[in-house]
């Protein structure tokens, strides 16, 4: 990640949801990102790949965790054949390839790794990911990147519904149209969406910030659209060009939204601050 | 949480989708284990229905001994009641103990004849078409195409269910596929709930439908049958069924010599396609397609609201 794309260091953050332990920046040259005692000592150049045609789940995510033990920081899963939670939890530095597509919850919980999927991915991919890189290269499921945290999550085809939900941090880039609900309780984060968008869109979002580049079928509540800024140019040209995308008509054409916040009800304090000032 | 899955061979092209589907649904076990079923579309003869029924349920095959002197007596009075329509039987089949396969030939008021039998206290009729045959029954898609012998049918489509009971009982009954009764060759299997049930039930049922089951899924199959006896073709009978329908649900519905998918407004429940120029294969998860296609193939979701039909 070079500067020109980290959105911190270009102050793309005005956030103000800015509760005690929510603002995490990640950024991958820093080593104390990679701070798990547990984490194992991995090494890129060290490579090796396995076939997983007629292996089970389980077995198949030991198998990736054996050979982060013994060193490898490049793996290559073939053949995993749609199936579901591989290479989930993997909170360690790493090269992972999978040769093919994956099933519900692929690479669920994840912090750091660096993961390139040839084929698709099913739902709910990415779950909650914390730190790190994923990149699809054709369609994804539903529930895509759902409650991500940080890291970034890049789908090369078509996405379903709800992508994005509860997004607290991070980039979602989407290479063609999204269902509907997508950024639905969106709190903070940037979606890129370089199709469509279906119905709903952005709706209840507390905060963040979503592009898109197609047709907008309708907006949610409370999702407005906003100016577009030469900083916001320049911070998706950087992002965009960094996986090979650019926008179907051109990034002057996108559009920018974010929440109108007329549904903020609440104020900045955590209970337990709460009871310190009253 | 249900699995789904369907299959369509194009172009008139037959394979053995018995076995085909059997794979698609036992990689979905994981997705619902109480019962398995099966709507299988072979070539046909013409002027020849085939006729499934069941006359006693799996669990009571178990419980009492008497049942299998009913079993006996209620399949003879559908052999008389048969004949008394002037049905003429070709060929029948002992599936399993409780549950059987005719061939006849009939030229007569269908619907009468299948009321008629359906009169009959603890019958139920799974299917009549002329190219449909349904088969469901507790256990895996293994155990049950097994039983069945279904390994080897050949045909050209195929719709299937495995089921995890949620709104209604653990029985053949509430188990899909569902007949669109009385029309030939409809059948539906749906992975959903459904919010609206008992207000479009009570509707239909005014208008003179009959409900085999409590399991809401029965609901899509008997709306779908009223709409195309009212004059819809499918595909408009199931866009109707995205506006009018309340709930969750996604669910796939075949004809003679159609396959179709629709999805909720939400696109709240699963399904993944893959087409190319020759197969459409759907299912709730994509590895009931790799099952039967290894290699790599491109897959998508269908959008919420989406409804799609293909011809064999």
């Amino acid at each position: 990640m070079g500067s020109v794309t980290t959105s911190h260091d270009m102050g793309l953050h005005e956030e103000q949801l800015a509760g005690r332990t929510q603002q995490m920046f990640f950024s991958a040259t820093e080593e104390e990102n990679f701070t798990y005692p547990w984490a194992y000592e991995v090494d890129f150049e060290k490579a090796a790949e396995f076939d997983a045609a007629d292996m089970e789940i389980a077995d198949i995510n030991i198998a990736i965790r054996d050979l982060m033990k013994s060193g490898h920081g490049t793996i290559t899963v073939k053949n995993p054949r749609a199936k579901h939670s591989l290479g989930v939890g993997i909170l360690n530095r790493l090269n992972l390839n999978f040769e093919g597509s994956l099933g519900y919850f692929g690479c669920g919980l994840i912090d750091g790794p660096n993961i390139h999927i040839s084929g698709r991915v099913g739902w709910s991919c990415a779950e909650n990911m914390m730190a790190g890189k994923v990149v699809i290269e054709k369609n994804a499921g539903s529930l895509f990147g759902a409650a991500i945290r940080g890291g970034d999550l890049v789908c090369k085809g078509q996405a379903g519904a709800r992508v994005g939900i509860d997004q607290k941090g991070g980039t979602i880039i989407v290479g063609d149209s999204v269902g509907a609900f997508t950024g639905f309780m969106m709190q903070r984060g940037r979606m890129i969406i370089l199709g469509d968008a279906g119905d709903n869109l952005g709706d209840s979002m507390y905060d963040g910030t979503i592009y898109v580049g197609g047709r907008i079928a309708s907006l949610g509540v409370d999702c407005v659209e906003t100016e577009m800024t030469d900083l916001d140019k320049r911070y998706l040209e950087g992002k965009l060009s960094q996986y090979g995308m650019s926008a179907p008509n051109g990034i002057d054409s996108m559009i920018k939204l974010t929440s109108g916040k007329q549904l903020w009800n609440y104020d900045n304090l955590e209970p337990t601050e709460k009871k310190l000032v009253l | 949480m249900c699995g789904i899955a369907g299959l369509i061979w194009k172009g008139g092209v037959t394979s053995d989708i018995g076995s085909e589907m059997t794979q698609m649904l036992q990689a979905l076990k994981h997705r619902g284990p109480d019962s398995t079923g099966f709507a299988l579309y072979g070539k046909g003869d013409e002027g020849v229905h085939v006729l499934r029924f069941k006359v006693a349920e799996q669990e009571e095959m178990k419980t009492g001994f008497d049942i299998h002197r009913l079993v006996i007596e209620r399949k003879a009075a559908v052999d008389t009641r048969l004949a008394e329509m002037g049905a003429e039987v070709i060929e029948r089949e002992d599936a399993t103990e409780y549950a059987f396969r005719y061939h006849f030939k009939f030229d007569g008021d269908l619907k009468r004849l299948i009321d008629f039998i359906e009169d009959l206290d603890g019958v139920e009729i799974l299917s009549v078409g002329k190219a449909l045959e349904l088969i469901k029954d507790l256990g895996d898609a293994t155990v049950v195409s097994d039983q069945y012998g279904l390994k080897g049918f050949v045909g050209t489509h195929a719709i299937g269910h495995t089921r995890m009971a949620t709104e209604s009982d653990v029985d053949i009954r509430s188990a899909h596929p569902y007949w669109a009764y009385p029309f030939n060759d409809v059948s539906v299997v749906h992975n959903g709930q459904l919010t609206n049930y008992w207000t479009m039930r009570r509707d239909l049922e005014r208008r003179g439908h009959r409900f085999m089951s409590n399991c809401d899924s029965e609901l899509i199959a008997v709306y779908i049958a009223d709409r195309i006896d009212r004059g819809d073709e499918l595909e408009g009978a199931m866009q109707r069924t995205i506006d009018v329908i309340d709930g969750v649900f996604t669910y796939l519905v075949a004809t003679g010599n159609q396959l179709g998918m629709a999805k909720d407004v939400m696109g709240a429940k699963p399904m993944v396609l893959y087409e190319s120029d020759e197969f459409v294969g759907l299912a709730s998860e994509e590895v009931a397609i790799r099952s039967i296609f290894p290699r790599e193939i491109d897959t998508w979701d269908p959008y919420q609201g989406e409804v799609k039909v293909w011809a064999a």
